[in-house]
């Protein structure tokens, strides 16, 4: 009986500690999972490297990296330089993404729904609580909202999608923190664990609204609405808008990229676009290479993935910018 | 008179109806397991991994771990049943640890994995697949004691007395003639506990945690079935959710072959 | 010489789980002693739980969690009981001997599906179900602590059947042939008899059901608000924990500690009170 045991112990040793081939694991926001995933996947068969991402929000994510217990981490909340130099952090972006606001009403159909931006203030901050509110219909004349309570689906988690939404209501309404998490004051709320959470909130209860990444509404199928622009204009979520938006962004390799798009200026921008970071930790220089090289491979060959799930590819010279980056920190 | 019986009644129709909504709530979960994952299971599930949308590595994964829990909580769970039943003469001791390893296996699974978060993960400083082994360990280790207590008191006491009557020693009798008498209820209690940890998600959630590639490496991000039940029911689309049923429809058929070979191995002896 | 030392491995092997326990104990409780020190007691009246800036510090305290905790196993109770009753009853005095085999298969089987499942098709099935029926957005306390409740059902009856089956045979049949209805067998033969046993399975079924997480992570809406209605969507410290615990850090990583600490301590007591004082095994 011990022998058995003692023979199935050491098997499995052996087979437990097979050295398999590189593998780097990453964690972290879920709003660009969807375009990580594609790109992982690819990269696999490209390469034979197993890059493996867990999406679990920016706040993990964040966690995770200042333990170093993965090799590197997404975060849709940049950090600032100086918290950067404070836990040895490297940081550069990876793709943009924008923010749409989904909606399940009957009879409202997928861009019909117009939210000024007086009017998502009113939502998430609990002034608008029935659908039929004039806030909400004076912009709609042609769709019957209805006189129902609406249920606003937020975030569970410390969220970058959350930090980028919290962080365009702060630009129409001063009162409305910037935070990961904030407390919403809208009377009905529901909280879901990372986009797909909230997505699939949104998917199951009537009457809700929910902020969610745009390749999450693509991938449901949920409607979202068009939503005001800082130029006045209702903008409908589309590649190319965000591309209008995209422009705005103003990157600097010398700040670690550290920049956050909000609500930019022009005719034809979507207003909410975020792009979304990669952390790296400064002394893990031989995985740092690795990482690199994966997300060089990307920015050559990803873009088109990342456009087909609605992401907007980083501008080319942006692209040229972190490698410069890469290569003063000695990881690429 | 009237009234005695009419009580009588009530109470037996209640009970009947209690035991019908505990058969309904059964072929209510398992009638959807069975309707959800015969819809969603493909052969090709069980040749690709989770980067490629199925399931092979979580598999595998989940049951390396559990298999390697049981290979550490086996042999040490034995050996604190045989103390338990032929060493400690039912001392103060004996009584603690019998006690307190009852109250061990009804603790919550979820500060099992808090607990290996702090001594693996926060300790090495990655997750891996060792910290789910040895919260499944954990989770084990009181199921297989108990286990081996009760069966050890089965075995009737003319049969250790006839080992020493042939100058046995203790360990060999032990060994040689009361382990071989309760080996098929032990391997019944091994077999349920198998079952009762390999469907363990929470030790894992932040031990092992997941990994959408098929490794071996115990050191690394371990993939597991159960944790990506947990992350893709929550997802928006159709095909993680797909997944998610067909991955709960193969850990669910596991789990009762398993419990149910269990179960027959024992009916057999019995006969 | 082998002997003493498989001896010595037995004992090592008995004195582990002692181990293994205290264990826990002591690396929650140091893991979670920068929250003890800075909230005390306080932390479990006060029911802010908030972040401070940029990550660092913030005042959490444990009310919210630790309530949703105690509401959802209150209410899984009380629908479990009747019900986990009703079915130990069924087995040991109502049910045709053919029937009682495979109607005891069939419940411990029940107990034997991963907890995950059981989330999973609260989620998409039930969830939907209890939206229609009360309203509300389907994720909540009522549709947790109902699936909380079909949780322990299968476990809290067998142990409970078995409780009662200890009652000998000559005791009811006596009962019987005085003329005694079942009900009253049950009622003035059986329940005095294996009272003690029985409120012990209660109480383990309790234990068992404050840490249950994987059942309820979907259903009960993780959210740091205290529930006003039935079907209001809250937290508890398991929910907290699965949903919450891998992205803390610092001072609030500390607080996901104390919970669990809180967790692991009101468990314990629970399911030692029904172990030493009602089902105490000599």
């Amino acid at each position: 009986m011990l022998k058995k045991i003692l023979t199935v112990t050491a098997v499995s040793a052996i087979v437990a500690t097979g050295v398999s081939a590189t593998e780097l694991n990453g964690r972290g926001a879920s709003f660009p999972a969807p375009v990580y995933k594609a790109w992982t996947s690819a990269y696999n068969k490209a390469t034979g490297v197993k890059v493996n991402y867990t999406p679990t929000g920016s706040g993990d994510g964040i966690k995770s990296i200042i333990k170093r217990s993965v090799d590197f981490a997404g975060s849709d909340k940049p950090l600032k330089p100086k918290k950067l130099a404070k836990h040895k952090l490297y940081m550069f972006p990876a793709v943009v993404g924008s923010i749409v606001l989904a909606y399940n009403i009957d009879g409202v159909k997928d861009g019909e729904l117009k939210l000024s931006r007086e009017a998502i203030a009113a939502i998430f901050s609990g002034k608008a609580k029935d659908w039929d509110d004039p806030v909400i219909a004076k912009d709609n004349k042609d769709l019957k909202l209805p006189h129902a309570p609406i249920t606003v689906a937020v975030r569970a988690d410390k969220s970058g999608t959350t930090f980028n939404f919290t962080y365009f209501l702060n630009k129409i309404d001063s009162s409305f923190k910037v935070s990961k998490k904030p407390h919403w004051m809208a009377p009905k709320v529901v909280e879901g664990k990372s986009n797909s959470g909230v997505t699939a909130n949104i998917k199951q209860i009537k009457n809700s609204i929910g902020y969610i990444e745009y390749s999450y509404k693509l991938e449901s199928g949920l409607p979202a609405a068009q939503v005001q622009n800082r130029a006045g204009k209702f903008i409908k979520p589309t590649v190319a808008s965000f591309q209008d938006a995209a422009k705005y962004a103003k990157w600097s390799k010398d700040s670690d990229f550290y920049a956050v798009i909000g609500d930019p200026d022009g005719n034809t921008s979507y207003p909410i676009v975020a792009a979304t970071f990669i952390l790296l930790p400064a002394e893990k220089a031989d995985t740092n290479k690795e990482v690199v090289k994966f997300f060089d491979w990307a920015y050559k060959n990803g873009d088109k993935t990342a456009a087909d799930l609605g992401y907007v590819p980083l501008p080319a010279s942006t692209k040229d910018e972190i490698r410069k980056y890469w290569k003063e920190k000695g990881i690429f | 008179m009237e009234k005695r019986l009419l009580i009588n009644k009530i109470i037996l129709i209640a009970s009947t109806i209690s035991a019908l909504i505990g058969l309904t709530f059964l072929f209510w979960i398992l009638g959807t397991l069975m309707v959800k994952g015969l819809a969603t299971i493909h052969w090709n599930l069980f040749t690709k991994d989770l980067v490629q949308g199925g399931i092979r590595n979580l598999i595998i994964g989940q049951f390396i771990m559990a298999f390697i829990a049981t290979v550490i909580a086996v042999p040490l769970g034995l050996m604190a049943g045989i103390y338990l039943r032929e060493y400690s003469y039912n001392n103060k001791l004996a009584m603690i640890v019998r006690n307190l390893s009852d109250v061990m296996m009804s603790a919550p699974s979820i500060v099992v994995g808090v607990f290996v978060y702090a001594i693996y993960v926060d300790k090495v400083g990655h997750f891996g697949g060792w910290g789910g082994v040895i919260a499944l360990t954990i989770m084990m280790l009181p199921i297989i004691v108990s286990t081996t207590d009760n069966m050890l008191s089965l075995v009737p006491k003319e049969l250790r007395e006839a080992g020493i009557a042939l100058g046995g020693s203790k360990h060999k009798i032990i060994l040689q003639i009361v382990l071989k008498a309760a080996k098929v209820g032990l391997t019944t209690g091994v077999l349920l506990a198998f079952a009762r940890v390999v469907g363990e998600t929470a030790p894992l959630l932040f031990t092992s945690a997941n990994n959408q590639y098929l490794t071996f490496n115990l050191n690394s991000q371990f993939p597991s079935l159960t944790v990506s039940i947990y992350n893709l029911a929550t997802f928006p689309d159709k095909k993680s959710i797909a997944l998610a049923w067909a991955a709960s429809f193969v850990l669910t058929v596991l789990v009762l072959i398993i419990n149910l070979t269990g179960r027959y191995i024992t009916r057999n002896k019995h006969k | 010489m082998i002997g003493n030392m498989f001896k010595r491995f037995s004992l090592f092997s008995a004195i582990s789980i002692l181990l293994i326990l205290a264990g826990i104990f002591v690396t929650l409780y140091i893991y979670a002693s920068d929250s003890i020190h800075q909230f005390g007691w306080h932390f479990l009246t006060n029911s802010i739980w908030e972040v401070g800036e940029d990550d660092e510090g913030g005042v959490f305290g444990g009310l919210i969690p630790i309530t949703g905790s105690i509401l959802t196993t209150a209410i899984a109770m009380i629908i479990a009981v009747p019900i986990a009753m009703g079915i130990a009853v069924f087995l040991t005095e109502v049910a045709f001997p053919w029937l009682i085999k495979p109607v005891s298969i069939a419940i411990e089987l029940l107990a034997a599906i991963p907890s995950i499942i059981y989330g999973m098709w609260g989620l998409f099935y039930f969830a939907p179900i209890i939206q229609k029926t009360f309203g509300g957005t389907g994720i909540g306390l009522l549709t947790a602590s109902i699936v909380l409740a079909i949780m322990i059902i299968p476990f809290m009856s067998a142990i409970t059947k078995d409780a009662m089956n200890v009652v000998p045979d000559v005791l009811k049949e006596s009962a019987y042939a005085m003329g005694a209805t079942k009900f009253e067998v049950i009622k003035d033969v059986i329940m005095p008899y294996s009272k003690r046993a029985i409120i012990g399975s209660v109480i383990l079924a309790l234990g068992r059901a404050i840490g249950e997480t994987m059942a309820v992570a979907f259903l009960l809406g993780s959210i740091m608000r205290f529930p006003h209605k039935i079907t209001d969507p809250t937290t508890s410290i398991p929910v907290l924990l699965a949903n919450n615990f891998s992205e803390a850090q610092d001072l609030e990583l500390s607080s996901m500690f104390y919970l669990a600490l809180i967790l692991f301590a009101l468990s314990f007591a629970v399911i030692s009170l029904a172990k030493f004082y009602f089902l105490r095994k000599d």
